[in-house]
């Protein structure tokens, strides 16, 4: 029998990732460990870059529409969203009720895909597989809602500058309705899978403990930050896009830990739904796009081919882009993953002198050095599952 | 205290301040020198305790200064956003003061701008690329990077004469979005996933 003293007690690297199942996407965490405990992590980053704001500054404003599809592709309707108000307003547009109200509506609706999928997801990687069952024949049933909406179930490019793609078809905000009123049974059910499971309890409570004071510091946003008891939340403090008029909560976490960012996520899918039917049951009418933003909107399609001014219009919107003026402008929407940022500098004209995207997920994981150190192996796919990172956004 | 009022107080306590042109919320202009003050004065006075955003411009080789970086502040109670701006002093090395001590999450966005501008962070504590791999000898986000990038060693040099691969970038006739005029030889221009000189009817070279 030897004594401690004899054991090699020497210090272990362990690199966990890219290709991780538990790294969702392609994170790299380098990490040191002594025994089982991690005594240093660091996030490598930067496998998915693919010079977003470079080719933003090479193509026109509605030409980088799918490009933001492809930052958090759990929520591309909202992405998009979040960057069409951004140029709208250097453009100082503001778009009539329905328009507004798709806009939301379409936010709302990936808030819950992407929510459905990070639970399900956390709940995978500490072992609780029928969740993530549950949870991704629900969003199967809201992808074919997107479908039918925008002609895409990912990647969706729904909105404009100045409007969106197209109205709804007839009968798909019905069938949203419906939509919510199957849904709210299935995702209790699928909760009280794991809200009271001892496994889960045991795997996610008091781990990846984050203080409100780093959740400031870092720049952690959206359910992250709030789980940390910072009731934060721009579509009640900064609101945009109409949110004002809607009736909804904020919940809040008290111990920041990774059990308390499931339940946040729990909690703003069933708010979600609050929203998605205030909009289904008072379905604003009139137009869906700025009818005063010429230069901005594409005319109508049958103005098109029979109008001469309308067929200069199109012509120059499609080769030069909508003209945007002069300005800085920075807008942060409330997405699924937290505060996602445009920062455009524009000196006129149809492309972008520079567009820097904030992401949240980037925020979020810029904290992951100092909240691994001290848990076991087991507990970083936790902590990992908890934050609800998507690379595609990080990386950009 | 609004936004407004506490750009009016850093131009009475920084000489250097100036009010900045802006689309939407209140932005001031300030000496790079001043800026770990500055943003110190707004966190500890002006409750904006959450660095929401840090990036920087790139003005084009022919404009001096060329280099701006840009910080936005969020307060976390007021909800109000701020644009603190600094032109880099220097504009073939351009650098300006870091703000890691005030808040630990500027680390990554300040190896963010420089990985992409070549903007140095002086205090930064671990100043490395962080997006691009280490040794990635380009700064992608200057106005003088083609958008269709430069040929470079895929991977460091250790690696490489490790492993004794040398990497060939993917054929892009002449840019992402270039489609090469004259002929259209698709077959050359495709990277090619398959090795043809080997198949069922020809055998394996040794």
């Amino acid at each position: 029998m030897s004594s401690p003293a004899d054991f090699d007690t020497e210090k272990m690297s362990l690199s966990m990732g890219p290709s991780h199942p538990s790294t969702h996407g392609v994170l790299r965490l380098q990490m040191e460990l002594d025994g089982e405990i991690v005594t240093k992590a660091d996030p490598i980053v930067g496998h998915l870059h693919r010079g977003d704001e470079k080719i933003a500054e090479n193509m026109t404003y509605n030409q980088f529409v799918p490009y933001t599809d492809r930052l958090d592709y759990i929520a591309p309707l909202a992405n998009n969203m979040a960057y069409v108000i951004a140029v709208e307003k250097l453009c100082k547009l503001e778009m009539p009720p329905r328009c507004q109200a798709i806009r939301v509506l379409t936010a709302e609706l990936a808030r819950i895909s992407s929510h459905l999928l990070g639970i399900g997801a956390l709940a995978i990687d500490v072992g609780a597989w029928t969740v993530f069952l549950y949870t991704f024949t629900e969003r199967e049933k809201l992808y074919r809602l997107f479908e039918e909406l925008t002609g895409a179930r990912f990647t969706t490019s729904y909105t404009r500058i100045g409007g969106l793609m197209r109205d709804v078809p007839g009968g798909w905000i019905e069938r949203v309705g419906a939509f919510c009123d199957q849904f709210l049974p299935i995702l209790e059910e699928s909760l009280d899978l794991i809200t009271r499971n001892k496994i889960f309890t045991d795997r996610t409570q008091g781990i990846g403990v984050i203080t409100r004071e780093d959740a400031i510091a870092y720049g952690l946003t959206g359910p992250n930050l709030r789980a940390s008891g910072v009731p934060l939340d721009l579509r009640k403090d900064k609101p945009y896009s109409g949110y004002e008029k809607y009736e909804f909560d904020i919940p809040v976490g008290t111990v920041g830990d990774s059990y308390d960012r499931y339940l946040i996520r729990a909690e703003e899918i069933r708010q979600s739904v609050r929203i998605v039917r205030q909009i289904v049951s008072n379905f604003p009418g009139g137009a869906w796009y700025a009818e005063d933003a010429r230069r901005i909107f594409a005319p109508r399609k049958d103005k098109i081919l029979t109008s001469m001014e309308e067929l200069i219009q199109n012509f120059m919107l499609v080769t030069e882009g909508p003209q945007v003026p002069a300005g800085e402008v920075y807008f942060e929407a409330e997405n699924p993953k937290g505060a996602l940022g445009f920062f455009i500098v524009s000196k006129g004209g149809g492309v972008p002198w520079r567009l820097k995207i904030r992401a949240p997920s980037f925020c979020n994981l810029s904290i992951l050095p100092k909240v691994c150190v001290g848990a076991m192996v087991s507990d970083v796919v936790a902590i990992l599952g908890s934050l609800d990172f998507v690379m595609g956004e990080c990386d950009r | 205290m609004s936004a407004t009022e506490a750009t009016t107080v850093l131009k009475t306590r920084f000489p250097g301040a100036i009010d900045r042109a802006s689309a939407d919320h209140p932005a001031v202009a300030l000496p790079a020198a001043d800026i770990p003050a500055a943003l110190k004065c707004l966190r500890d006075e002006f409750a904006f305790d959450m660095l929401s955003d840090l990036t920087a411009i790139d003005w084009s080789q022919a404009a001096s200064p060329r280099f701006t970086v840009v910080y936005h502040l969020l307060s976390t109670t007021t909800h109000d956003y701020i644009r603190v701006t600094a032109d880099c002093p220097s504009d073939a090395e351009p650098s300006v003061p870091s703000v890691t001590s005030l808040w630990p999450g500027a680390n990554w966005h300040e190896r963010e701008v420089f990985d992409m501008f070549g903007i140095g962070f002086a205090g930064h504590p671990d100043l490395r690329r962080i997006l691009m791999w280490d040794g990635y000898p380009h700064f992608p986000l200057r106005k003088e990077f083609p958008l269709a990038g430069i040929d470079a060693p895929l991977s460091d040099a250790a690696v490489a004469a490790e492993t004794n691969v040398n990497l060939i970038p993917a054929p892009m006739a002449g840019g992402p979005f270039v489609a090469s005029a004259g002929e259209m030889n698709l077959g050359a221009a495709e990277p090619e996933a398959k090795d043809e000189s080997w198949n069922e009817g020809k055998p394996k070279p040794e």
